[in-house]
């Protein structure tokens, strides 16, 4: 068994008077991933949003690659690739533009940076439109730049939520060579499509709403 | 190579410089991109002036009530920028991306009070002299008032940062900017006409109490930025 990238123990989230994640608990292994299912409101986004450090868990014992959370979330920067419902990107610049700027966030030098961006829009066959504007491309080419920004800095830990949001096949198979399972990579899949993901997954946790989490 | 956080679990911060430079050009460029602060804020300023120039049947104003129709101007100018200066951030995801980078969340803070101040400064460049042509009857006192206009817009953008990422996540965000930022910037404004209205004075400028006045705007930006600069992590958290 290797060293545990995630070791959760009756994680909660409370919003105001209403519980919206309770009593999960689990370990993953690094390299492993996790797929994690559920019910619209089971608390799947918040439960990745705790995990990326954007939210603070308000019980529970959360270490995410060896750090307790929140107390040590800012020695877990920069090593978490998030791929969220919004593609943190800015509509008025272009997705080369766009990378750039999340590369130098990210403290990776110009020279690099150039040629890790250049390569990961061949990984999703976003060359040619990647001097557009993101506010002139559609919902899938955002999503396949999302990708990019989610592994620029060639982060330990994955947290997708939903990734393959609208992507069409093709789409999904680029990705999958860059978020897919493989190369020591660690990661956390929200997902409302099982048949695709679970395969892949080494564990599974189902989270139902106003129940406690499952792991299988 | 600049700092950067390892799969093998090393810790390292982006250098704040690095961070600074990087959002600070972001915004330039989506601003000269899209146009969307300036200029309104520049449109606001020329037509304030050209309301007062008629509503107060003036062709020449002087001392206290030339200060206060440049400053007036300038601060609700102002915040029109002040209003949209985190918007980008709030609707685009950029506080979460900001949020999950290895940086000194500070260094947004500042990169914003810089951006601010660049469009301070551009409006200015364009105001002051609309204002020197509508209203003066000497340019004399324009130089001295550059070191106002630079302590007073510190001032702003500090305050006006501050103001703006707290209201940025309120549907209310353009009534709660001026209803907050307008209170606080009093002494400023105080300062910024106290010092202006020698300068402006009828015949020719003058340096009664200039220097207090500057020390008042520098003590204001001191004050306000340290403030801004320590409370801004806090207010990015959840």
């Amino acid at each position: 068994m290797s060293e545990a990238a995630l070791r959760l123990a009756g994680l909660r989230r409370d919003y105001g008077e209403r519980t919206a994640l309770d009593g999960v608990g689990l370990e993953l292994a690094a390299g492993e991933s996790l797929v994690v299912l559920g019910p619209n409101g089971a608390g799947k986004t918040t439960l990745l949003r705790i995990l990326a450090t954007l939210l603070r868990p308000s019980g529970g014992e959360a270490v995410v690659l060896g750090c307790s959370l929140p107390d040590a979330a800012w020695k877990l920067r920069g090593r978490i690739g998030y791929l969220g419902h919004e593609p943190l990107l800015y509509r008025d610049l272009s997705g080369r533009e766009n990378l750039r700027f999340h590369a130098r966030l990210h403290g990776i030098d110009d020279e690099p940076a150039e040629r890790r961006i250049a390569a990961l829009l061949a990984a999703t066959g976003m060359e040619r439109r990647a001097d557009e504007r993101v506010a002139e491309l559609s919902a899938g080419m955002r999503q396949r730049l999302a990708i990019c920004r989610c592994v620029l800095h060639e982060p330990a830990l994955l947290l997708l939520d939903e990734p393959d949001s609208n992507l069409d096949a093709a789409g999904r198979e680029l990705a999958r060579g860059l978020i897919g399972p493989g190369g020591g990579r660690t990661r956390v899949v929200v997902t409302h499509d099982p048949d695709r993901h679970l395969p892949e997954a080494d564990q599974v946790l189902r989270l139902g709403i106003g129940e406690v989490a499952a792991v299988s | 190579m600049t700092g950067r956080a390892d799969t093998r679990g090393a810790v390292s911060v982006t250098p704040s410089r690095v961070a600074f430079a990087a959002i600070l050009a972001k915004d330039l460029r989506s601003e000269l991109r899209t146009l969307q602060s300036l200029p309104a804020m520049a449109l606001f300023a020329v037509t304030t002036f050209v309301v007062f120039r008629f509503g107060l049947d003036r062709t020449s104003l002087s001392g206290s009530l030339a200060s206060g129709v440049l400053w007036a101007t300038l601060l609700f100018a102002a915040v029109l920028g002040i209003n949209r200066l985190f918007v980008a951030e709030r609707e685009e995801g950029g506080f979460d991306a900001i949020r999950l980078a290895p940086i000194d969340r500070s260094v947004l803070f500042a990169a914003k009070a810089a951006a601010l101040l660049v469009y301070l400064l551009a409006l200015e460049a364009i105001a002051v002299p609309i204002f020197a042509l509508f209203f003066l009857d000497s340019a004399a006192g324009l130089g001295p008032l550059l070191a106002v206009l630079l302590l007073a817009d510190l001032g702003l953008a500090a305050t006006g940062t501050l103001i703006s990422s707290m209201a940025v996540n309120s549907r209310a965000r353009d009534l709660l900017v001026p209803l907050v930022l307008l209170p606080l910037v009093v002494p400023l404004m105080i300062a910024a006409t106290g010092a202006t209205e020698p300068l402006l004075a009828a015949g020719g400028p003058a340096y009664d109490r200039f220097g207090t006045w500057l020390a008042v705007l520098g003590l204001y930006d001191l004050i306000f930025g340290l403030v801004g600069y320590a409370v801004f992590d806090f207010l990015l958290e959840d």
